[in-house]
């Protein structure tokens, strides 16, 4: 086995977690729960998997996911920030809505074979480094490249600029946001907007590079779910998500790969001779979750950092103190 | 008071305004609220399932007559609706307490595991009279279940983890832990399932009675029924009578207050969890042994775990409106395998859901119409 190739397909696989937890951590900042993030991401992959078949243009593809997601994940918005109900049934309703809307829409679209797919290609200069260029810029696919820059971008926005002091106020004190007159239901519709969007680009993602076509259901498998569980793990920071991240992509590639060969670092592989040995492989992203869950919760319970103030609570103008 | 939360139309002559509402509604008000959502919602799935090609009024015509036509598919509706029972008020309990339990379905696949281990082991033979079989069974069953909620109840308490992600997280481990199980230890055949259970492990159903009673033949009612009514109504006497269930509703309710009145907090979340994952393991129990009479994951884990969530929110957590909702939801599962495209029965339910929360607004706020020039 040669652990850069598995690092290298690893990255791709950690792309569409990546977009996934960033698009969660813009609208936890703004103070909205969304756990509608597995329901937008099956929109996302269904219906750029579908606009591909029926244009044959990828990019549009993921501009029609990306809309459809954001256009989805604003059902969210109105029933928590305007109707002020509880964040995470209205979340789960979503990747109820989600799910059931993509599976009806996309009846017959797993035998729809193959379709065009989003370039691949490496960054000239860069894949000379050592190991490095390997696993980063050698024929990864453009959404990769578009997540390297997501990160530090994501990071400057909400840590640098004005628009992220406000975006940061919302989520931490919305009272006093409103009170310098900073629209904070506008604010919160247009981050949940953006986190839809992003969802839709994870889901996009998947269907269009980094396992491409659509399996209904186990097309997402869960990576909704680990997502909302990194941005715990990140703390809430760009930095942090990127590299959780990648290192579940890298998980679930090296569980892909471990079954395959026949000998494993000089012993016979039990995987391969034992095939259902392989359902506690199943198993790690899961328990590493759940693990890291606990690793984050602790620190954060220690260092006194926490999720932004008012995450989870509908802002109600006027009521006291809030 | 109204100023600070007005959204103001103008239409005409009209004006339409939302206030809070000061006073409680009357006891009918929240019911028909429900209701109504409910209507809205199969309206917005009518519309949604015929931009999908499909003729709505069809489908809910067959919906109906395909789970309540005569007393045959009456009873697989109640079949179809006795593991959402249990399951829904395993839902209830955690959601009552503010605890997101969304990993019934996970301890619904360990109780049919922990209930088959009897069986498969095997721990008692196949000529163990049934009333021995099943109650070792419901215990093994209820047992897996809290084993399978203790544990994101303990990270909870211990570590404040996140109990939505923990409890999805163990559904998965679960459906793997069992096909482990039925593909590598118990299969029969190499098949993904294990054998079948004997007579003496299966809840006994309502067609075993054919002989004295003709009427029933044919009918696939099984005692699971039974065990998730009993069920509904010892876990009302806890919630509303019990000196356990004041603390889960005013932990739920409010927190602080509850720390304040001296409530273990951390040891009622952990106990919560545990009841929760025994509810829903039991549900698993009944299935395994009443419907499926083997281990297999396909039957097992399809999703009631989920709708349990739906129907415990439908029925405003009060387990005995639950038996009631998960015969509708039963319904709608039963139908909704023949219908084309087979994903509308996942999109109808969380359509109800969505117009269920959305209608939370109306118990909580009042619209007000006005006359008169502006």
């Amino acid at each position: 086995m040669d652990f850069t190739i598995i690092l290298q397909a690893g990255i791709a696989s950690g792309t569409v977690l990546l977009f996934a937890t960033i698009g969660e951590l813009f609208s936890e900042r703004a103070g909205v729960l969304n756990l509608g993030v597995e329901g937008m991401m099956l929109i996302g992959a269904m219906s750029a998997f579908s606009t591909t078949i029926a244009t044959g243009n990828p990019w549009l593809g993921v501009l029609v996911a990306m809309l459809f997601a954001g256009l989805i994940s604003q059902i969210h918005a109105f029933i928590v920030i305007t109707l002020q109900a509880d964040q995470v049934v209205s979340g789960l309703s979503l990747t109820f809505l989600g799910a059931g809307i993509s599976l009806v829409l996309g009846e017959g679209l797993s035998k729809a074979g193959t379709v065009a797919l989003l370039p691949n290609f490496s960054i000239p200069l860069l894949t000379l480094i050592p190991i490095l260029g390997k696993i980063f810029f050698t024929n990864q696919s453009v959404l990769v490249y578009i997540g390297y820059l997501l990160v530090p971008l994501s990071w400057y926005y909400i840590n640098r600029t004005r628009p992220g002091l406000h975006l940061r106020a919302v989520g931490e004190y919305p009272s006093a946001a409103d009170a310098l007159g900073i629209s904070v239901f506008r604010m919160r519709y247009f981050y949940v907007f953006v986190g839809g969007m992003l969802a839709g680009l994870a889901g996009a993602t998947i269907s269009l590079a980094v396992s491409p076509g659509w399996f209904s259901e186990l097309t997402t498998g869960g990576q909704g779910w680990i997502a909302i569980g990194l941005v715990i793990f990140a703390q809430w920071d760009p930095i942090r998500a990127a590299v959780g991240a990648y290192a579940f992509g890298a998980l679930r590639r090296l569980i892909l790969d471990i079954q395959g060969p026949l000998v494993l670092l000089g012993f016979d592989n039990p995987f391969y001779y034992n095939p259902y040995l392989g359902f506690f492989l199943q198993m790690l992203p899961y328990l590493f979750t759940v693990t890291v869950l606990v690793i984050g919760s602790r620190e954060a319970m220690r260092k006194r950092i926490g999720a932004p103030a008012a995450l989870g609570n509908p802002y109600i103008r006027g009521e006291r103190g809030k | 008071m109204t100023e600070s939360t007005t959204a103001n139309k103008k239409r005409g002559s009209f004006r339409i305004r939302v206030e809070p509402r000061l006073n409680v509604p009357p006891a009918w008000y929240p019911a028909a609220v429900t209701f109504g959502a409910l209507i809205v919602a199969l309206i917005l799935g009518g519309v949604l399932i015929s931009f999908a090609g499909g003729d709505p009024i069809k489908s809910y015509l067959h919906i109906a007559n395909a789970s309540f036509g005569d007393i045959g598919v009456l009873s697989d509706t109640i079949v179809k609706a006795t593991p959402i029972i249990l399951v829904a008020l395993a839902c209830s309990v955690a959601f009552r307490m503010k605890l997101w339990n969304i990993g019934a379905e996970g301890q619904f696949i360990m109780g049919a595991f922990g209930a088959s281990t009897i069986v498969l082991t095997p721990v008692l033979s196949a000529e163990t009279p049934r009333w021995i079989f099943i109650p070792v069974m419901m215990i093994a069953g209820m047992a897996a279940g809290a084993l399978w909620g203790f544990i994101p109840g303990y990270l909870k308490a211990k570590f404040n983890v996140n109990e939505i992600i923990s409890t999805l997280m163990l559904n998965y481990v679960a459906v793997a832990w069992v096909n482990f199980w039925i593909f590598g230890v118990w299969t029969e055949g190499g098949f993904q399932m294990s054998p079948k259970f004997p007579d003496t492990a299966s809840l006994p159903r309502l067609l075993d009675y054919a002989k004295t009673f003709p009427i029933l033949r044919g009918l696939t009612t099984h005692l699971g029924l039974v065990i998730g009514v009993v069920a509904a109504i010892i876990l009302w006497f806890i919630i509303f009578r019990s000196r356990w269930g004041y603390e889960i509703r005013l932990i739920g309710d409010n927190p602080q207050a509850a720390k304040y009145a001296g409530i273990n907090i951390t040891k009622n979340v952990i106990w919560v969890m545990m009841l929760s994952g025994a509810l829903a393991g039991l549900g698993g129990m009944s299935e395994v042994t009443g419907v499926v009479h083997r281990l297999q994951t396909a039957p097992i884990a399809a999703g009631y775990g989920f709708t349990g969530i739906i129907v415990a929110w439908l029925a405003k957590l009060n387990p005995l409106v639950i038996i009631v909702a998960s015969i509708l939801f039963g319904a709608l599962i039963l139908a909704g395998r023949e219908i084309q495209p087979s994903g509308v029965p996942k999109m109808i339910q969380g359509i109800i859901l969505v117009c269920l929360i959305a209608s939370d607004f109306m118990l909580r706020y009042r619209i007000v119409i006005e006359r008169g020039e502006e």
